[in-house]
């Protein structure tokens, strides 16, 4: 766990983390990992069970996962989403727009780096649930929730 | 026979192995024989050469001409823009090469 | 044409900062080529055949001439004096060096431009009508609603790895200039029958090496939906586009696989999800956008022509459109001069357009998915200077949309990925119909020529296409008529067996002849062969 990035204030899970074919038929899971190709939306009527959903990219180029962490996070879900795999510091940024707020590397990431990663910009043009007011809110004076 | 080519890393120009480096000029390219994932590693991960990759050759009139009309073209250069090629002086080198 | 705030400014400045180091990680070795072929691909550098490749964004084509001087500049400091126009309205630069790209990418930012997005599996420039605000049959100027879809597709955390790039274009009129159905996703700006404005959404359509024409999927998206029904559109992609081969990723093959029905299914569950989640721009956020198309000061002056020059009046009937002022034309530069190489233009001639833009067009260029430049307000009073001064500089040829005229790709000259040359021919058939003379009998004939199946060359769309294949290491090309990609939209049938590069052109004059044989009055070479079919083509090309 050393390599874990987080940025949540909660104490990690220790529980074991449930493939997403068990976890979606056995119901006393509180962690799962999804896969690419995993359907984030069949997690949608036991979120409030899970404290961890893993999101693994096998190969950083498949961005499916970005879309499945935001799913979960349109939905409310408040654990923890952990980006597992082939995540590099280039991506990062995005991926915590995204919702991810913890990160598990394959090859392990400098801290530093990742805080000055997502410093990238600053601000954004879309509206996403990580509480950034876009710009265009910003140029209208209003507040984004 | 068996040459090595890929680009400069910071450059990237085309360039040729020559048995002991990287040369701009296809003329100097050498067979490396079965060398040549050994070689094409030992230099990439030394970031001597980007992307390189093996081409089949046929010894001509003692210079290496590539098979295929692609690695040709990137011997030269366009055939569009000879002032733009390795040979700006030798027109007649455009039509030796497609 | 759009002015950057400082949010504007400070993005493009955010990613020169953040490119230039993503290149230098790589010259220090910390990003493998692996790591860093996607990161420098999303801002336009490819590795080439001969060099490091840079795309620039021209955003809907749009541009002044502070920054076509800039992308003269940077031809001239940079690269060899010389830059491409693309097709899908970019420049690109044939001989760039790693360690300049962050240097050029600063020179960009300085007059608001970028190379952002310009490559990779992410959502590519938007591309619009080159007539957009001049044109007098458009219903209103695209490119607002172009610039909104820019910024929104800026960066978007969620669309940066989609399973293969995307590109959508926006027109606002019923002729359609910029292939719209040839686009992963196309919109018109249209109006309903209560008289508002909305977007007709088309998705699924593009060329490469599966030809798609775009299906509608909702023909009336209201203004304040516009961005989240994208959003649902891409998201549905990003989810279920195919990732298990590159040649099926393509939302084009999503779409034909589901059926349009069901794709549009998903999309309208998913936008009604997202509509919920309040990402959408105030309606405020368009109406500030939109003041920065407004029309420039238009003059009443001159509405004819004096046409007792035949080479002006030549090139006023081929290479001018009707503008929506009638003291104005649209003025089209030719990038085609007879025997030159389609879409490419030296740096003086770059300055020289910025020079004329500034003088006759309201300082405004556009560049078209054809290959050539546009300037969109030009007094007709003023066309006899401007045409003048063209000539002088090798810009002045007369021949818009005529078969010399043609698109091509840069080809196996150049690019990595081809198999066949392609600018020799485009050469070699201007001269051929210049000399014979016919080019000027033929009238309308869009020939486009690609160098490989990837169609960047949008053969698939010409009235006569040629693409060039690979046969066992030598160039061969295959024949195709019958595509359009303007409103009638239709995909080229291939002609049958392959010539080499002396027969393929001498099959294209064989093609034409059959046209000028059996044309009937006023018709086109398309509506020649719409109306009599493949057979008299291929019995005068094979028996």
């Amino acid at each position: 766990m050393t390599d874990l990035l987080r940025f949540r204030d909660d104490t990690p899970t220790t529980d074991p983390v449930a493939a997403f074919e068990t976890c979606c038929d056995q119901s006393n899971a509180t962690a799962v990992r999804i896969e690419p190709g995993d359907d984030a939306r069949a997690l949608l009527t036991f979120l409030d069970r899970l404290t961890l959903v893993e999101v693994n990219f096998p190969v950083y180029g498949d961005g499916r996962g970005y879309s499945a962490a935001r799913i979960l996070r349109e939905a409310g879900f408040d654990g923890e989403i952990r980006a597992v795999g082939d995540v590099l510091v280039d991506q990062l940024n995005n991926m915590r727009r995204c919702g991810f707020d913890a990160f598990q590397p394959n090859a392990p990431l400098d801290r530093a780096d990742a805080d000055a990663a997502f410093k990238t910009w600053p601000e954004v043009y879309q509206a996403t649930t990580d509480g950034r007011n876009p710009i265009w809110n910003i140029r209208h004076g209003a507040n984004h929730e | 026979m068996i040459i090595l080519t890929g680009n400069d890393l910071k450059s990237g120009a085309v360039v040729w192995w020559d048995g002991a480096e990287w040369s701009l000029h296809i003329e100097s390219a050498v067979d490396v024989g079965d060398e040549a994932e050994a070689i094409m590693a030992r230099e990439e991960s030394a970031r001597r050469v980007n992307v390189p990759y093996s081409v089949e050759a046929t010894l001509t009139d003692g210079i290496a001409r590539p098979n295929h009309i692609k690695d040709r073209v990137r011997g030269l250069g366009p055939t569009v823009r000879p002032d733009l090629t390795l040979k700006p002086d030798n027109p007649a080198a455009i039509e030796e090469i497609v | 044409m759009y002015k950057y705030d400082q949010y504007d400014q400070a993005m493009v400045d955010a990613r020169v900062a953040e490119f230039r180091d993503q290149a230098q990680r790589r010259i220090d070795g910390k990003l493998t080529e692996d790591q860093f072929k996607p990161l420098r691909l999303m801002n336009g550098l490819y590795l080439q055949l001969h060099a490091y490749m840079l795309r620039v964004a021209v955003p809907y084509g749009t541009l002044n001439s502070t920054q076509m001087h800039v992308l003269a500049d940077i031809a001239d400091k940079y690269d060899r004096g010389y830059g491409h126009f693309t097709t899908r309205q970019n420049i690109q630069y044939n001989w760039i060096k790693l360690e300049d790209a962050g240097d050029i990418l600063a020179d960009l930012a300085k007059v608001e431009m970028h190379a952002i997005q310009t490559s990779g599996n992410c959502i590519r420039n938007i591309s619009s009508d080159h007539f957009a605000g001049a044109a007098q049959d458009e219903l209103v100027d695209p490119r607002p609603y172009a610039e909104l879809l820019r910024q929104w597709s800026s960066f978007h955390p969620e669309f940066m790895y989609l399973p293969r790039k995307f590109k959508i274009a926006v027109i606002a009129s019923d002729t359609d200039r910029a292939a719209m159905r040839l686009h992963d996703i196309g919109i018109q700006i249209v109006k309903n029958a209560d008289g508002e404005i909305g977007a007709s959404f088309y998705v699924g359509g593009g060329m490469g090496r599966t030809p798609m024409i775009a299906p509608n999927i909702r023909d009336f998206v209201p203004l304040d939906q516009l961005i989240t029904y994208s959003e649902a559109c891409l998201r549905v992609y990003n989810r279920y586009g195919r990732r298990d081969n590159k040649y099926k990723a393509r939302i084009k093959i999503l779409v034909h696989e589901l059926g349009a029905e069901e794709y549009t299914r998903q999309v309208e569950e998913e936008f009604a999800h997202l509509l919920e989640q309040g990402i959408e721009p105030p309606i405020a956020e368009l109406e500030r956008i939109k003041p920065f198309f407004a029309d420039p000061a238009f003059e009443d002056g001159t509405k004819t022509v004096d046409r007792s020059d035949p080479d002006f009046a030549l090139w006023v009937d081929r290479n001018t459109h009707r503008h929506k002022h009638d003291s104005y034309v649209s003025a089209v530069v030719s990038l085609k001069p007879v025997g030159g190489i389609p879409g490419d233009a030296t740096a003086e001639q770059m300055h020289l357009m910025a020079d004329l833009a500034k003088e006759y067009s309201f300082d405004e260029l556009r560049v078209m998915h054809t290959q050539n430049i546009v300037l969109p307000h030009v007094k007709i009073a003023d066309l006899h200077a401007l045409w003048t001064k063209l000539e002088a500089a090798g810009l002045g040829t007369p021949n818009l949309d005529q078969i010399g005229d043609i698109i091509a790709c840069p080809g196996l000259d150049y690019c990595s990925l081809a198999n066949a040359r392609s600018i020799p021919l485009a050469q070699k058939i201007s001269e051929r119909f210049k000399a014979n003379g016919k080019e000027d009998t033929l009238g309308e004939l869009k020939l486009k020529i690609s160098g490989c199946i990837n169609a960047c060359g949008h053969h698939h769309a010409g009235h006569i296409g040629i693409l060039g294949v690979d046969k066992k290491g030598v160039e061969n090309y295959q024949l195709s008529l019958g595509g359009s990609e303007a409103e009638d939209t239709a995909l080229g049938k291939i002609t049958g067996r392959g010539f080499d590069e002396d027969g393929v052109i001498e099959a294209v004059e064989t093609v034409t002849d059959v046209y000028l044989a059996q044309k009937e009055d006023g018709e086109r070479f398309l509506d020649t062969y719409n109306r009599i079919g493949m057979a008299p083509f291929k019995e005068a090309l094979y028996d």
